[in-house]
């Protein structure tokens, strides 16, 4: 698989950080300590996050700061987490989000 | 709970960081609200060096400028609250702001306001415009610079103004190869120096030119530009296919004013701001009395502007309430004289035309404010 972490870089360094065991769609994957769950997924080579809820076309992230709602998938269980903010944390079962989603317990 | 406080500044990018250590250094008491994890707003990406003037931290790079104004704002802790992780969602008619503060709801009432939230990049139509793989630039920047990573192998950037051409350059900085930067207009809209850097690393930039289509299956395979003629009509027979995996758009910015919006503030659409823009008085403060705005939420312009936006915002408000003391009437004259220099050049025009545009406007009295 390409490999998408930067290792060498004029001005920013890059140091290794703690792995962070997560899985996407029951795949087990690794990210960083610092990811975002959609920073782990694209480094992991993943790019369709979800897939628009009527047309069924797939969607990536595009904004990466919060303010588009391109990257929501489901997160534990939970629709609609904006994966580009959302940080990654150990065990977190990440999945594709291909509806509309459904309301949390209240 | 309310939390009740002087100053709520909504956003902690260059504008706002600075608005929070100028009303606090003036004595009043501020909460800081972030809806990312860390402060420094678009600073934290930009490993370039600044132009502008020394005030304005020019020929430092962003990040460094951000940890400059964090630490300014730690020192000045006793009257700073910061709430990271917050979003201010609300903000109602009798003066209290909502957030989704970390998961929770909150409220807030201030006395004054400084909006502070910045900007959202703009979109481009074309065919397959939703394949993953197209992405902003700022996103193109977060990936890289904040989380280390590459966006992927071959980028078309679209849109030649200093972001597109300072996201290229850091995109072959981080090994990336760019394919190429298309651009509408007739000419670069970006300083010279940085399209003659990565002219120089062999990256050619074609002007009067447009992305006709994306193409590819479940992410970007490639890309159909062509030329277009001074009407924006594709010069038939033109089209020629790019391959890349990654489409940068860049086609510039739009002022985030969503929470003006909903407190009434008074909008007026100007393109040479970058869209609606809240009209205000040339001391920052909206038709809503007591809400004052600065940085690219007020208009999209550069950092530097912004910080001083900020400096002047947080000042008038901190003034407003009575705070500050011997000096400020300085500061405020040096903050206005920083400004017009800022503008003051050709590339300016467009800035000062717009701002004609935005400024004039009289904020009513204030139910609090003694004749
Ligand atoms: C690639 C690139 C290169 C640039 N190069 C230069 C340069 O060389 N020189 C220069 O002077 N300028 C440069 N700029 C421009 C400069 O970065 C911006 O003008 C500046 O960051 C604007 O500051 P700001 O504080 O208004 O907004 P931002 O930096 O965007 O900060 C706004 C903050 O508000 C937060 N926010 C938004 N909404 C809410 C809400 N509802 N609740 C809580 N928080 C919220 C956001 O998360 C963000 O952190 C560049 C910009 C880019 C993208
Ligand atoms: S990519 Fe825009 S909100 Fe996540």
């Amino acid at each position: 698989m390409e490999n998408r972490r930067i290792t060498d870089h004029p001005i920013l360094d890059f140091s290794e950080g703690e792995v962070i065991p997560f899985t996407f769609d029951g795949k087990p994957m690794e990210g960083r300590s610092g990811d975002t769950i959609a920073s782990a997924l694209h480094a992991n080579g993943v790019k369709v996050l979800g897939y628009h809820f009527k047309t069924k076309r797939p969607r990536g992230f595009y904004c990466a700061i919060g303010n588009c709602s391109s990257c929501l998938m489901v997160v534990n269980g939970q629709s609609n987490v904006r994966t580009c903010t959302e940080p990654l944390l150990p065990g977190m079962k990440v999945e594709t989000q291909i509806d509309r989603g459904v309301p949390d317990d209240v | 709970m309310m939390y009740e406080t002087d100053l709520v500044v909504i956003g902690g990018g260059p504008a706002g960081l600075m608005a929070a250590n100028t009303a606090a250094g003036a004595g009043a008491s501020v909460l800081l609200l972030e809806r990312d994890r860390h402060l420094g707003g678009q600073l934290i990406k930009q490993t370039h060096k600044f132009f502008g003037s020394e005030k304005q931290h020019a020929s430092e790079r962003g990040i460094d400028i951000a940890a400059l104004l964090g630490d300014e704002l730690k020192s000045l802790e006793d009257r700073v609250t910061v709430w990271t992780h917050a979003t201010a969602v609300g903000l109602y008619d009798d003066g209290v702001i909502t957030v989704d503060y970390d998961g929770t709801y909150r409220k807030v009432r201030p006395k004054r306001i400084v909006a502070a939230t910045g900007a959202s990049e703009k979109f481009l139509s074309f065919p397959n415009n939703d394949l993953p793989g197209i992405y902003g630039a700022g996103a193109v920047q977060t990936m890289m610079n904040v989380y280390g990573l590459r966006p992927g192998k071959r980028v078309l950037m679209i849109g030649a103004g200093n972001i597109g051409l300072i996201v290229s350059y850091q995109l072959l900085q981080a090994g990336v190869s760019v394919a190429a930067v298309v651009e509408g207009l007739p000419q670069i809209g970006g300083y010279a120096v940085h399209a003659s850097k990565i002219r120089r690393a062999g990256v050619p930039i074609l002007t009067s030119h447009t992305i006709v289509r994306a193409d590819g299956k479940e992410s970007v395979e490639s890309a159909v530009i062509a030329e277009i003629g001074s009407d924006w009509k594709v010069v038939r027979g033109s089209e020629q296919t790019i391959p890349c995996d990654v489409i940068c758009i860049s086609v510039g910015l739009t002022p985030l004013t969503e929470l003006l919006w909903q407190a009434g503030c008074e909008m007026r659409y100007i393109p040479a701001l970058g869209g609606y823009v809240p009209a205000r008085s040339d001391r920052l403060e909206t038709t809503v009395p007591g809400i004052y705005v600065a940085g690219d939420a007020a208009g999209i312009e550069e950092a530097s502007a912004a910080m001083v936006e900020g400096h002047l915002a947080g000042l008038e408000a901190a003034l407003s309430l009575g705070c500050g003391g011997d000096g400020c009437e300085e500061e405020r004259a040096d903050c206005l004289k920083q400004l017009s220099s800022l503008r003051s050049g050709p590339t300016a025009e467009k800035i000062r035309a717009g701002l004609s545009c935005a400024h004039g406007c009289q904020t009513p009295k204030r139910r609090d404010e003694h004749a």
